[in-house]
C-alpha cells in the first residue's frame, strides 16, 4: 500500500515542499529510504521504528520503502522522522491516509516517541502556508516559532501518539491563545547600555551617527581601550526591529540553530566572530550550506574585532553581501542566498604594537604602512566612519556617564524617520546606502558647505571617493540636527569622522 | 658624457670589487680609508681580505661600453677632472671619483643645486633613523620645506624615515633637492621610495656613486653617506640612536670641518641618544628651518632669506575666528586628541567642527593615534 506525507526541506532560507511517500509491500522485511538524504535522514530508520514501536504502534513486516520526493533535491537533518513515521502508519493502515492529505508535519523523533524540536521551523511554516495546507503538526517546543506565520493552524504536540491521536480526531489540537501578531514593543533597549561608559566623548557621537545613518563604521585604538566594549552596545541604540524584519531574523537565526524555537526575535543581533573564522563561516557556505555570520547579522551589526588580522580572502568575501545585502552560495549540487544586510563594524590597532602616535610605539613607518596596507582596500572603502580612541583619562573613569542607550535610540530613532521619509524619492532605507545622484539630491548642501567640500578636496586631503562619504555621513549629521540641507559644520564634523589614511606621510603611493 | 675614462674605470672597479670591500667593512676596516686608495693600491689592499685575487680585471673595462651603460639607463656622469663636478666634494681626500646623476635637468640641474669648482650655493644635508617617530617626520619635512623655500639645497639618502620626508618637504618647496643613493642612482632603493624617486629625479636630482645597475651592499651605505656629508655645507641630524648611520654621517661632516646641527629630544626617547650626544660635544641646537638656515647662511643671510621667502608665501588669516583660535593654544598646551578636547558628545560636535577647519586653513594636521598636530612653519 502506498502512502503520501507532505513535509518540508529547508533550502537556504527557505524552505522546498517535500513529498514523503511510504511503499509497503509483501516480501523480506526491510526498510530502505531513497530521494538524497544525508546521513541523518537515513538513520531517521532506526529511529522511526523503534518510535513506532515505542507507542504502540506495529512497524509493519514486510518490505518498507520510503522515497523523498522531489529526489533531486539534497536532505538534511532529521526533520523528516515525523513525516516518516507518519506515512509508515498510513501505509499500514493504522491511520487514515485521508487524515494526512493537505496536513504538513515537520519533525525529530526520539526512540521512545517524543517529538524533539529542530532547526528552520519558522521556513518550514512559511513554506505550509504558501503551499496552502491547512495544518501543521510541529513539536511542542517548535510551536511559538511556527505560529509566527499567522493565518496557519499550527499544532505541537509532544509524542508520536498525540499526532495520530489529533489527525484521527480523538483529541482537540493543542492551540493555546497567540501571543500577539503586532510588532515588538518598543520596550528599554536590550543587552548591555551606553550608561556603562565612562568618557569616550567621541567614540559616542561616532556611534550615534553611524546607527542612525546605518554607516560601518571602523574603531582604531590602542589594546584596551574599549573598542569591542563600545560595539557590544551598538546595537542598544539602533532602531527597534520592526515586525518584518524580526520575522527575518527569526528565521535564520532558527535555520543556523542558533534560537530553536522561542518566538520572535526582538533583539538586533550582533556577531563577533573570531578572527580565524573561515570564508565560509563568515559568509556562509559549506557542503550543505548554511548561513554565515554575515547572514546572522542580518539586521544587526557584524562586528570584526582585530580587523588586520582576518584573513585577507575572507574579507575580501565580505564585498558581496555589503553591496548587495545578500550571499549567494553557489555549489555543484544547488545554489542559496542567504539574505545579509548588515552594519559592518571592525575594530583594529593604529599599528603592529598598537600605541602609534604615543611615544612608547616603536613601529617603523614601513611596519605601519604594510599593517595599514592589511587593511586596505574594499573593505576600507565601505567603512564610512573611522574613529580613533585613546585611553580614558582617569579622572573620567570616575565622572557619571555622558548619556544612555535608551537617550541615544531616542535621537537614532527620530534621524531614521526623516530617511523614512525621504525612501519614495532615494530608494534607500538609511543614509548609508545612498549613492550617486540620489545622494546629491537629498543632501541639498549649501553653498558654503560645498565650500568646505571643495577645499578639502582642493587640499589633498579627500579623494574623489571620499567625497562621497562625507557628504553621507554629512546627511546623516543634518538628519540629527533635523537639517533639512546639509550645513556646513555638518560637513565640517563629517570630515574629521572620514579614514586618515588620505594624509599619511608618503600615502600617494610611496608608502613603504 | 664628461668622464673620462680613468675616473669610469675606477667607478667599475668599485663596483668589481663589491664583495671584497664588503668583507673589508664587515672587518672594521673604515670604508673612507679604504676608498681612499689610489688606483693601484686597492686592489691589493684588498687581495688580503679576499684571498689572492686573480688581477684579472684590470685588462677587461670597456671605456665606451660604461659610457653606453649610462646613456641607456638615463644617467649623465661627471668626474672629479670635470669643470662640472661639485667642489665641495674635493675636500674630502676618499670623494668619489666620479657621479653618475639621474635629473631630469641633467648635470645643469646638479650644478645648480650642489656648484661645480670653487662655486658652493648653500647645501644642507638632513638625515635621522629610518625608524623616525611621526612627529620626526614631521620635523624633517618641516625642515626639507623650509630650506627648499629659502633657496638651499636639501641632501639626503632616500632612506625611509627621515631622508624621506626631508626630500619630500623639499619637493613640496619647489624641488631642490639631491638624493644620494647607496648603489646605483638608477635603481631605487628602498624600493618602496620608487614614486619618491622619480619625483626626485624629476625635480631635483638622484646621484651614485657606482655604476648604473648596481645593487647595494653594506659598505656602500657609509661610503654614500661621506658623498651626503661632502655635499653639503652642514648636516643636520633630525633623530638618530646612538651607533646609528646618521651619526656616521655627521662624523664625516665633522672631519670635513663642516657644521654639524642636531635635533634635540627628549633623554628618555631611544630617537634621540644620538642627537643629544652630538649636542652634547657641540653640534648647534637646531629646532626649526631658521635655526638650520642660520648655520648654512649666517643669521643676516637666514634673515634676507627668509623675508623674500614671506612675501612668496600666502599669509596666515590675521583674523582667525576667536574660537579657532582658542582652540589652537590648548592644541600647543598638548590636549591634542578629540577625547581630551571634548568631554560630551555636543561638544565633540563643536569640536571636531573646528579641527577640520583649522585642518583645510593649514595650520594643523592628522597624526596617528587620532593626534592633532601644528603644522611645523
Amino acid at each position: 500500500m502506498l502512502s503520501r506525507v507532505t513535509t518540508y526541506a529547508l533550502h537556504g532560507v527557505e524552505s522546498q515542499r517535500v513529498s514523503v511517500e511510504v511503499d509497503v509491500r509483501s516480501g523480506l522485511p526491510a526498510f530502505t529510504i531513497v530521494g538524497l538524504g544525508d546521513r541523518s535522514v537515513r538513520e531517521a530508520r532506526e529511529r522511526v521504528r523503534a518510535a513506532l514501536l515505542n507507542c504502540g504502534f506495529s512497524f509493519p513486516d514486510s518490505r518498507v520503502t520510503v522515497n523523498l520526493a522531489p529526489a533531486h533535491l539534497r536532505k538534511v537533518g532529521p526533520g523528516f522522522d515525523l513525516a516518516m513515521a507518519c506515512a509508515v502508519l498510513a501505509a499500514s493502515g493504522q491511520v487514515d491516509a485521508a487524515e494526512l492529505d493537505g496536513r504538513a508535519v515537520f519533525g525529530e523523533l526520539s526512540l521512545g516517541g517524543e517529538l524533539r524540536p529542530c532547526r528552520g521551523a519558522l521556513a518550514v511554516a512559511e513554506g505550509a502556508l504558501r503551499d496552502g495546507c491547512h495544518g501543521l503538526v510541529v513539536p511542542r517546543a517548535l510551536l511559538d516559532e511556527a505560529r509566527l506565520v499567522g493565518d496557519l493552524e499550527v499544532h505541537g504536540a509532544q509524542r508520536l501518539d498525540e499526532v495520530v491521536d489529533v489527525l484521527c480526531g480523538r483529541a482537540e489540537p493543542f492551540a493555546p491563545p497567540l501571543a500577539s501578531t503586532a510588532p515588538p514593543a518598543p520596550g528599554p533597549p536590550q543587552g548591555p547600555d551606553l550608561a556603562d561608559v565612562r568618557g569616550h566623548a567621541q567614540a559616542l557621537r561616532a556611534l550615534t551617527i553611524a546607527a542612525a545613518g546605518g554607516h560601518n563604521l571602523l574603531m582604531s585604538g590602542p589594546p584596551g581601550t574599549g573598542k569591542t566594549m563600545l560595539a557590544r552596545r551598538l546595537p542598544s541604540v539602533l532602531p527597534p526591529l520592526t515586525r518584518a524584519e524580526a520575522v527575518e531574523v527569526t528565521r535564520i537565526a532558527s535555520i543556523a540553530g542558533l534560537r530553536v524555537g522561542g518566538g520572535l526575535a526582538i533583539e538586533r543581533p550582533f556577531r563577533a566572530p573570531h578572527h580565524a573564522i573561515s570564508v565560509s563561516g563568515l559568509v556562509g557556505g559549506g557542503h550543505t550550506p548554511l548561513p554565515g555570520e554575515a547572514s546572522l547579522a542580518h539586521h544587526g551589526v557584524l562586528f570584526l574585532d582585530e580587523l588586520a588580522e582576518f584573513p585577507r580572502n575572507a574579507l575580501e568575501a565580505l564585498r558581496q553581501p555589503l553591496e548587495d545585502g545578500r550571499v549567494a552560495i553557489v555549489r555543484a549540487q544547488q545554489t542559496a542566498v542567504y539574505p545579509a544586510r548588515f552594519m559592518l563594524v571592525a575594530s583594529t590597532n593604529p599599528c603592529p604594537c598598537g600605541f602609534a602616535g604615543s611615544p612608547r610605539c616603536r613601529c617603523s613607518e614601513a611596519e605601519v604602512a604594510r599593517y595599514r596596507r592589511r587593511l586596505s582596500g574594499p573593505l576600507l572603502d565601505r567603512m564610512d566612519l573611522t574613529v580613533e580612541l585613546q585611553r580614558v583619562p582617569t579622572a573620567e573613569l570616575g565622572a557619571p556617564a555622558l548619556t544612555s542607550s535608551a537617550d541615544v535610540r531616542a535621537v537614532v530613532v527620530a534621524a531614521r524617520e526623516r530617511q523614512t521619509a525621504r525612501v519614495p524619492e532615494t530608494g534607500a532605507a538609511c543614509n548609508a546606502h545612498l549613492a550617486g545622484a540620489a545622494l546629491q539630491r537629498v543632501a541639498g548642501a549649501t553653498a558654503e558647505a560645498a565650500g568646505v567640500l571643495r577645499r578639502a578636496y582642493d587640499r589633498g586631503a579627500l579623494s574623489a571617493r571620499g567625497h562621497d562619504r562625507v557628504l553621507r555621513v554629512a546627511r546623516t549629521i543634518a538628519d540629527l540636527d533635523a537639517a533639512p540641507r546639509v550645513g556646513a559644520d555638518h560637513v565640517r564634523e563629517a570630515l574629521v569622522l572620514r579614514d586618515d589614511g588620505a594624509e599619511a606621510p608618503g600615502a600617494q603611493g610611496d608608502a613603504a | 658624457m664628461t668622464a673620462c675614462d680613468v675616473c669610469l674605470r675606477r667607478s667599475w672597479l668599485l663596483a668589481q670589487l663589491s664583495g671584497r670591500l664588503e668583507i673589508a667593512h664587515l672587518e672594521r676596516r673604515p670604508v673612507r680609508d679604504v676608498l681612499a686608495l689610489g688606483e693601484d693600491e686597492l686592489p691589493a689592499a684588498l687581495a688580503a681580505v679576499g684571498g689572492p685575487g686573480p688581477p684579472a680585471w684590470a685588462g677587461r673595462f670597456d671605456a665606451a661600453a660604461a659610457r653606453r651603460e649610462a646613456a641607456a639607463s638615463g644617467l649623465a656622469t661627471v668626474c672629479r677632472h670635470d669643470a662640472g663636478y661639485p667642489g665641495r666634494l674635493l675636500d674630502d681626500r676618499s670623494a668619489p671619483a666620479l657621479l653618475h646623476v639621474l635629473a631630469a635637468g641633467g648635470l645643469r640641474r646638479l650644478t645648480q643645486l650642489v656648484g661645480a669648482g670653487g662655486e658652493r650655493p648653500p647645501a644642507v644635508a638632513i638625515v635621522g633613523t629610518r625608524r623616525a617617530s611621526d612627529d620626526g617626520l614631521e620635523l624633517g619635512r618641516a625642515l626639507g620645506r623650509g630650506l627648499a623655500a629659502a633657496g638651499v639645497t636639501v641632501v639626503s639618502g632616500m632612506a625611509l624615515g627621515v631622508d624621506s620626508a626631508a626630500h619630500e618637504g623639499a619637493l613640496e618647496a619647489g624641488g631642490a633637492t639631491v638624493a644620494v643613493l647607496a648603489g646605483g642612482a638608477d635603481v631605487p632603493y628602498p624600493r618602496s621610495k620608487r614614486g619618491l624617486h622619480a619625483r626626485i629625479a624629476a625635480a631635483g636630482a638622484v646621484v651614485g656613486e657606482l655604476p648604473p645597475g648596481t645593487g647595494v651592499r653594506r659598505w656602500a651605505f657609509p661610503a654614500r653617506n661621506r658623498i651626503i656629508a661632502g655635499l653639503a655645507d652642514a648636516t643636520v641630524v633630525v633623530q638618530a640612536a646612538q651607533r646609528s648611520g646618521s651619526l656616521i654621517t655627521a662624523e664625516m661632516a665633522m672631519d670635513l670641518g663642516r657644521e654639524v646641527g642636531a635635533v634635540p629630544g627628549s633623554p628618555l626617547s631611544w630617537r634621540a641618544s644620538g642627537t643629544n650626544a652630538l649636542l652634547r660635544d657641540g653640534a648647534t641646537v637646531v629646532r626649526d628651518a631658521r635655526d638650520a638656515l642660520d648655520l648654512v647662511l649666517g643669521v643676516d643671510g637666514a634673515s634676507a632669506a627668509l623675508e623674500a621667502q614671506a612675501s612668496a608665501r600666502t599669509p596666515l588669516p590675521a583674523d582667525l575666528e576667536p574660537a579657532l583660535d582658542a582652540l589652537l593654544a590648548r592644541l600647543a598646551d598638548g590636549a591634542d586628541t578629540v577625547g581630551q578636547l571634548a568631554r560630551t558628545p555636543q561638544e565633540v560636535a563643536v569640536v571636531s567642527g573646528q579641527l577640520a577647519e583649522l585642518v583645510l586653513l593649514g595650520l594643523v594636521r592628522r597624526a596617528p593615534g587620532g593626534r592633532y598636530a601644528p603644522r611645523v612653519p
